[in-house]
This record gives structure tokens, C-alpha cells and sequence, in this order.
């Protein structure tokens, strides 16, 4: 699959996301029902905002002295008997982690969900080796594969924009006869995959934190199905981007914490395991033990003003409150990593050519920085993206350009925007037809209206007008100035006592 | 007490309305206004959408205009610009001459509801509306200036004022400044489902403090027909103002606040 999961222009990705109503409907519907399990999840934590002052510190100083945390984290998993890959890219990782199937002889490979796995395209291959079966076994990812290797859509729920009947149908394929109901079709999947587990030779997992001081595995998981992939296989791979490290198990208590309350809304989630090679006198792990560790384009934000996207702690609470994604949901975004943080990071990894129209789509509410529990500054990377689109490599040729210029130079003279006062409403009346009395009241359009306005007229301007009515320029005389020039101060009734 | 009027470009082509009672209620509370004419607009249009150099002769004439008069205050009748003119700080940090000024403006700006209440300590600006109205949040002043309380407070005192609380407030009108204009195909379902939201409580009036926001969710509905009556809190703390029932923080219990 790889980071980009399909090469269709962005606005025909967003049309034919804006078009699956069931889609929009489970998207809002669980970012609603997440909005309140979060939020309580946080609040009975309490001081939450001194939680996120904390997460940060923690993640800041991490990614600062990345570098020294991975060679640490390295030299422990070693030390233990395991083995360490540090992957320039995608390729690199996905053909190691090839090879080791390929030398171990692995014929039965179960993985856990992993964001990183899907990012460097390791499932294709993996197929591509004879005689391998590969199963996911995370439920929703398993119901992915299940339905002709889908695309997840959520960073945590991959199967948002499935119903029950699409996963009963899916589910049908693979002899199920029983009905819709959840309970029953997750009882079908959990025996299902269990034969899978008791057979399988070979575990990839991902990684929630590295522990740099004991070279431990850190996972946070519902189902457990993690925790098989490691304990019963005689191989295990993890997967990490390289960022994904904590200095030690103190950290990874505090991050493991506000993760599972801004992911899911829970306390801590089923399954919060450590792990690492079999040690001596242990009854399962395995008895190889490979960690590889995936740069991938990461180390670009390194010492940019990009470097706090790598704080995240894939939480995707940031995709819960995004009015973006809420509409468009994952498969808009066209990247495995969507919403905000995908709209960050996927032009990082990727470049601007491939994820160029990510960082566009956002109304810059802040909602994703707000909620963001390591205080990544979302917003204001997406401007930085803009920024270096427009300001400095210039990816816009189009007349918007232009006229975004024009307005530039409009707001930065007072003779001219003084002059648009004076003559803006004349200008913009000749665009005003006869139209339909107005059904708003109020102060929007004393000064009159401009309706649907058409081409050739700028793209911006139709973008306003398709969709809304546009109040017309005050008449010079008008306009507030002119008022204030001429009005008597009304009598004041109190004399100010500042607070402040 | 001097109050320079921080109009924004909007108001100025747009809504005089606005600004003329934000002034006239401000005049009410002993200011003393006035409003630099050589001001144009924060510098958001450009900047949100990644024209930094353009912005920067925008930003530095805003400063410069709205300190010259050395007032104690400006107000703005806008939380979106008024957190732009607090961002102007964290941008300039490092230009030498603008550092100390833009931090200087930040300390002085504040929003309209935001300077009534947390400045002059009103509580009750002694209005009356009789109508039946929900109060849309905007992003910007409720996420960046970081201000959700004072104009619920403000409302909550309007005499005859029936306020419903507006189902997924903190959800983003759809306006996003030029986005709203560049990526329309992602603005209509949110400024749909805005509209869809503000018409499920049954309010006949939309208040807020972000003039743009109500451009955007009221052109949408006067689009879709939608019968709503618009208005800017300055409007609402402007209507049938009868002195005597003025309250400020000091003349009230912390729990009737």
C-alpha cells in the first residue's frame, strides 16, 4: 500500500468521499461519541492541561535527543540477544523484514495493527514470497484484508466507514452464517484467527513506545491479539518509525495514560504489555527478536520548524475533532495518515507534489491543536507548509495567485483599501442581478447583496458566491467611518473603572 | 478612558452596523473613542494562506496605525482578528523593530465582550431583545484568544433574551478566511451542517462575536432560503438600552454572573 493510497487528483477524492453518506454518518456519529468519552476520560484524570504541559516535555526532550535515545534503546535490545535495523526508507524496511521471513523459513505470518507497516508497503512484500500465508489479526485490520486488502481510514478505528452488514457479508466469504450482530461476527473472527496464531512462525507487531533504558517493546492494544503475535510465534518483528521511543518506563507510564484517554476514551486500555526477547526461565516471547526502525523522510522535520510532528503519539484525537475529516473521512486525505497530523506529516515524508493539497484543507479552527495531548502546534504547521508552497518553492501558477497577491499589496496600503471603501460598492453592484428577496434579517446585508455571480470572474470569487450571498461594499456614505466622522458621542451613564 | 477602534476590514467594507454600536455602547461605558483611519486589516487573508512576505507591510501598518494615538485600549468587534493582532508577537519575535511593539498592542487589544466584561467589568449593559436566539463560538476567539466565557455572560443579562444552547458549538463554521472562497467543496457540508445545527434549536436570532462567521453561515442560509434574524452582540448590547438596569461585576453575587 505505502503512504499514498491512491493517485486520484485530491477534489475527485473529496467528491467521491462527500458522496458515501454512510461514511459521513459513522464519522460524525463516532466523533460525537468520542468527543464525550474523551472528554471524561480527561477529566477524571484531572489538571489535564498540566498533563499535556508534561507530554510534551516528555516528547520535546525525546525527539531533541533522539539520536542518543536510539543508540541506548539499541544497545539494550542487543544486549538482550535481539537484533536492531536501522532503515533509511520504506524499501529498505519492507525487504529486511523480507529477508527474515525468507530466511526463517516462514510460512504462517500473523501481524498486529501497525500504522508503520502500512506506511512502508510491507504486506505486498511479504505475499510476494511463495508459499506464505499472512494474516492480520487485529479485527478491524483482518476485516480490511478480508475485503480485498482495503484502506483503513482511521489511524486507531482503520474500519470507521464500514457497517455491520458490509462486515457480515465480508465475513460470509470465509463460511460465516451467522447474523449482523457484533458480539457474534467478533466470536466468529476471534476463533477464526486463533487457529491462525497457534500456527503461525512468524509475528510482526508495531511499536507504542520503545524504552530506550531496557530496550522494551511498549503496546497498547483492546484485543490482545498483539500479545499473541509476540508470545507465540519463535520470530517477532517490530516495526517503529524512529521516533517512537520513550527514555524510560516512567515515560511510557505518563504517555500510555493520556494515550489510551485521548484515543479511546479509556483509563488504560485491555492490554498494556512490555516485552522483549524471551530472557531465560520464560515461558513464551520469542527466541528471535528484531526491532526495525524507520526513518522514512522523518528525520527532514529534524531541526526544522517541523520538528514537533514528531512528538506525536498517534492518539488520533486529532482526527476526532477535525470538521475536515468529519466530511471527507480518511480516504479524502489519500494518505494512511489522514487528518490533521496526516495533513502535517504526509508532505513531509512524501513531498508537496504527492500531499501538496493536504495542508490546504483546513479552516485553521485549531480544534486538532487544542486537543492535541503532546501540544503539537497543528495549525500553525499547516500555515508553515502554505508558506513554503507560496512564499518560497511557489507551487501556485494560477490566477489565485495573483489576485492573493493583489490582496496582499490592497491590505498593506492605506491609500488603496481607502480607495476600495470609496468605490467597492459601485464595483461590486454591477455584479448584483435581480434576485429573490432576502430571508435574512439583521445588519448582513443593509448595504445590499450580490447573489450567484458566474464566470469569467475570479475562481474566488465563485467559490464565495456557488455557495453563498455575498453582502454588497457599504456605501462610501455610508460606511462606518463616515458615521464616526459625523455622529455625537452618546452620553455616557458610567465612568470606567477598569478592572485591569 | 482612550479606546482606539480596531474596525477590521470587514466591518469597514461590510457591516457598519457593527462597529457604530460596538462604538455607541462603548461611549455608553465612558470611552472616549476614535478610529485611526489609516488602519486596514490584520493580515490573516494573506498569511493563513501562506503569503508571509505579502503579509508582513500589512501586519507592520496595523501595528503602527493603532498604537499612534497612545490610547489605553483597542477594541475590536472581531475574535478572530483581535487573536491575530495577539499573534503579531510570536511572528515578529525576532524583527527588531516591531518585537517590542507588537507585544505592546497585545497587551492593549481586546475583543468587545471580552473587554466589556474583563475590563469594564460589565455585566449587565442594560439592553432588552426580545426574541428567541442561539450563540455561534468561533474557532479563533474561542481557541486562539482563548475567550468563551464573556459573551455568554454578556447575553445571559439581555432582558427578554431567550438563549438556546446551539447543538456541537465547538464545530468550525466552514468560513476558515480564504478557504472559505478557495476549497468550497470542503466549506459547504460544514457551513451546511452549521446551518442544519443553528435551525434545530428553533432560534429565530444568531448572535456572535465574529462578523465573518455570520457572513458565511448567514449568506448560506439567505442562499437556502433559511429565515434567520443576524446579528453582532454589539447589535444585541445596542438594542432598547434602558440605563437603569446596567450591572456591573461589583454590584452583582459571583453566582448570578
Amino acid at each position: 500500500m505505502g503512504l499514498q493510497t491512491t493517485e486520484k487528483p485530491f477534489l475527485e477524492r473529496v467528491e467521491e468521499a462527500k458522496k458515501d453518506k454512510f461514511m459521513q454518518g459513522s464519522v460524525a456519529k463516532a466523533q460525537d461519541a468520542q468527543l464525550i468519552k474523551r472528554e471524561d476520560a480527561r477529566a477524571q484524570l484531572g489538571h489535564w492541561q498540566q498533563w499535556r504541559e508534561l507530554g510534551e516535555q516528555i516528547r520535546k526532550e525525546t525527539v531533541r535527543y533522539l539520536p542518543d535515545y536510539l543508540e541506548e534503546f539499541a544497545d539494550n535490545v542487543e544486549k538482550q540477544g535481539g537484533h536492531v535495523f536501522f532503515a533509511k526508507d520504506d524499501k529498505e524496511a519492507a525487504a529486511f523484514i523480507r529477508q527474515v521471513a525468507v530466511e526463517k523459513k516462514a510460512k504462517n505470518i500473523v501481524k498486529s495493527k501497525s500504522m508503520v507497516t502500512a506506511e512502508i508497503g510491507l504486506n505486498k512484500q511479504l505475499l510476494s514470497i511463495p508459499g506464505v500465508s499472512l494474516m492480520e489479526t487485529d479485527l478491524a485490520e483482518f476485516i480490511l484484508q478480508e475485503d480485498d486488502w482495503d484502506e483503513p481510514t482511521h489511524i486507531v478505528f482503520p474500519t470507521l466507514h464500514k457497517n455491520r452488514t458490509q462486515i457480515q457479508k465480508i465475513f460470509q466469504k470465509l463460511g460465516y452464517k451467522g447474523d449482523n450482530d457484533p458480539s457474534t461476527m467478533a466470536k466468529f473472527a476471534r476463533k477464526y484467527l486463533r487457529n491462525k496464531f497457534i500456527h503461525a512462525d512468524l509475528g510482526i507487531t508495531g511499536c507504542n513506545f520503545a524504552i530506550a533504558d531496557n530496550g522494551m517493546i511498549n503496546l497498547v492494544t483492546n484485543e490482545g491479539n498483539a500479545d499473541l503475535c509476540m508470545a507465540i510465534p519463535k520470530t517477532q518483528v517490530v516495526v517503529m518509525g524512529m521516533e517512537r521511543i520513550v527514555p524510560s518506563l516512567k515515560e511510557a507510564e505518563t504517555l500510555d495514560n493520556m494515550l489510551s484517554r485521548s484515543a479511546v476514551g479509556q483509563k488504560l486500555t485491555s492490554y498494556c504489555t512490555f516485552c522483549g526477547k524471551k530472557q531465560d526461565g520464560e515461558s513464551d516471547g520469542p527466541d528471535d527478536f528484531y526491532v526495525v526502525i524507520v526513518d522514512n523522510g522523518r528525520s527532514k522535520a529534524l531541526g526544522t520548524v517541523f520538528e514537533p510532528v514528531l512528538q506525536c503519539i498517534r492518539c488520533g484525537a486529532c482526527l476526532n475533532v477535525c470538521p475536515i475529516y468529519r466530511h471527507i473521512g480518511g480516504h479524502g486525505y489519500g494518505s494512511i495518515y489522514p487528518g490533521p497530523i496526516g495533513a502535517v506529516l504526509s508532505p513531509i515524508l512524501d513531498g508537496y507534489e504527492k500531499f501538496g493539497d493536504l495542508p490546504f484543507a483546513s479552516s485553521l479552527c485549531a480544534a486538532c491543536t487544542e486537543t492535541c495531548p503532546v501540544k503539537i502546534p497543528l495549525h500553525h504547521l499547516l500555515i508553515e507548509h502554505r508558506r513554503i508552497m507560496m512564499d518560497k518553492i511557489h507551487t501556485d501558477h494560477t490566477f489565485t495567485n495573483q489576485i492573493m497577491k493583489i490582496i496582499g499589496v490592497g491590505t498593506g496600503s492605506p491609500f488603496l483599501f481607502k480607495s476600495v471603501l470609496r468605490f467597492g460598492h459601485v464595483g461590486l453592484n454591477v455584479l448584483t442581478t435581480k434576485k429573490p428577496a432576502n430571508t435574512v434579517s439583521g445588519f448582513l446585508y443593509q448595504q445590499g447583496r450580490v447573489g450567484k455571480v458566474n464566470p469569467p470572474l475570479p475562481k474566488l470569487m465563485l467559490g464565495w458566491t456557488d455557495l453563498r450571498d455575498l453582502p454588497n461594499v457599504s456605501k462610501k456614505h455610508q460606511n462606518f467611518r463616515s458615521w464616526f466622522g459625523k455622529h455625537t458621542p452618546v452620553k455616557a451613564v458610567a465612568h470606567p473603572q477598569p478592572l485591569k | 478612558m482612550k479606546v482606539t477602534i480596531f474596525d477590521t476590514c470587514v466591518v469597514d467594507l461590510f457591516f457598519p452596523q457593527v462597529a457604530e454600536d460596538m462604538v455607541e455602547v462603548l461611549e455608553r461605558f465612558g470611552c472616549d473613542c476614535d478610529v485611526p483611519t489609516n488602519q486596514i486589516c490584520c493580515g490573516q487573508p494573506t498569511y493563513n494562506s501562506g503569503y508571509e512576505k505579502e503579509s508582513i507591510k500589512t501586519i507592520h501598518n496595523e501595528i503602527d496605525t493603532l498604537l499612534a494615538n497612545g490610547s489605553d485600549y483597542i477594541v475590536g468587534p472581531a475574535g478572530s482578528c483581535v487573536a491575530m493582532l495577539h499573534e503579531y508577537q510570536f511572528m515578529l519575535k525576532d524583527d527588531p523593530e516591531y518585537a517590542e511593539k507588537a507585544k505592546e498592542l497585545a497587551a492593549k487589544s481586546y475583543e468587545f465582550s471580552q473587554f466589556l466584561y474583563r475590563v469594564l467589568g460589565v455585566v449587565d449593559a442594560g439592553a432588552q431583545l426580545d426574541t428567541v436566539a442561539t450563540y455561534h463560538r468561533s474557532c479563533h476567539m474561542t481557541r486562539l484568544l482563548g475567550e468563551a466565557e464573556t459573551p455568554y455572560i454578556l447575553l445571559k443579562h439581555v432582558k427578554g433574551l431567550d438563549l438556546k444552547p446551539l447543538p456541537h458549538v465547538e464545530k468550525c463554521c466552514g468560513f476558515g478566511g480564504m478557504f472559505s472562497a478557495k476549497e468550497p467543496t470542503l466549506s459547504q457540508p460544514m457551513v451546511d451542517e452549521k446551518v442544519d445545527s443553528i435551525v434545530s434549536t428553533g432560534a429565530q436570532t444568531l448572535i456572535s462575536c465574529d462578523p465573518a462567521c455570520l457572513m458565511n453561515i448567514g449568506g448560506r442560509m439567505n442562499r437556502r432560503g433559511i429565515k434567520m434574524n443576524v446579528m453582532h452582540l454589539a447589535n444585541v448590547l445596542n438594542h432598547n438600552v434602558d440605563p437603569s438596569r446596567i450591572k456591573f461585576v461589583k454590584d452583582v453575587d459571583k453566582a448570578a454572573i
